[in-house]
């Protein structure tokens, strides 16, 4: 599998892959794909941090399946990934991420990715990231509701550590919901983001 | 003069706290990066606002 990878990436690009540790906080739309991607990507390992169980109003836009549903989205994701990168390293906590835990949870993580549905939870995790762990990358997300062109879903660099990729102002609002594939495409953005800042690709 | 989100303002020697009270930021769901550093939530009634700043507030907006 490492060879197949390696085949495809070049050695060195893998092997930097292969010994990352990326946090996914919040495993809903936007850190199921995420994951997703990164394990695809042959990530060495993913710490997987939700506190939520899979539920029948997830499957729309989330990477899980009915015969998931009830099961944390840890476990559920953790099997999925399994299935598709046999040998990640996943660490899975199935509790909410506070501004007491989090430097527990996040240990040992270079890159985080902020995957969270609830605004104040974002801006939360965002502040606490960017004051208390100087060494950590951060990607985060905003506006990815409705379905508004998906050519606004950009990326961009806000600070030397600090990242958000969305179109920065569609949020969920009564007649405006969640789209898979502009959810998607959010995911995406931040999973490719953070394989550009491991292969070194994004100014320093 | 100093920027905000791009937009040139006259606010030097008003405090962050200050600036924000006078918008319709919610405190709860923004992060401000002042000059490539973020600044800490606990130091926005004294950060004073200097000309040649450059700030950026992001205001983030649910679903994920």
């Amino acid at each position: 599998m490492q060879l197949a990878l390696e085949a495809r990436h070049g050695k060195a690009l893998q092997q930097r892959f292969s010994q990352a540790v990326v946090a996914v906080c919040g495993l809903g739309g936007l850190g199921s794909n995420i994951a997703i991607a990164l394990a695809r990507a042959g990530l060495g390992k993913l710490i997987l941090i939700d506190f939520d169980r899979v539920d029948i109003t997830n499957l729309h836009r989330q990477q899980y399946k009915a015969s998931q549903i009830g099961l944390y989205k840890t476990e559920a994701l953790a099997e999925n990934l399994k299935e598709i990168s046999p040998y990640i390293q996943l660490e899975c906590h199935s509790e909410r991420i506070t501004e007491e835990n989090l430097e527990e949870l996040l240990r040992g993580a270079e890159i985080i990715c902020e995957a969270f549905d609830d605004a104040e939870a974002k801006a939360m995790l965002t502040n606490a990231v960017l004051e208390r762990l100087p060494d950590a990358y951060l990607v985060a997300a905003s506006g990815m509701a409705g379905l508004g062109s998906g050519n606004a879903i950009r990326s961009r660099r806000i600070t030397k550590r600090f990242y958000l990729c969305g179109d920065g102002h569609s949020q969920v609002e009564e007649g405006s919901g969640l789209f898979a594939p502009r959810v998607m495409l959010c995911g995406a953005q931040q999973a490719l983001l953070v394989l550009r800042l491991l292969a070194g690709l994004e100014e320093a | 003069m100093l920027k905000i989100n791009g937009e040139s303002l006259d606010l030097a020697g008003k405090s962050l706290a200050e600036y924000l009270a006078g918008t319709d930021y919610d405190p709860k769901r923004i992060a401000v990066e002042r000059n490539g550093e973020i600044v800490p939530k606990a130091l926005y009634a004294e950060t004073l606002l200097a000309d040649g700043d450059s700030i950026e507030i992001v205001s983030f907006v649910g679903g994920g």
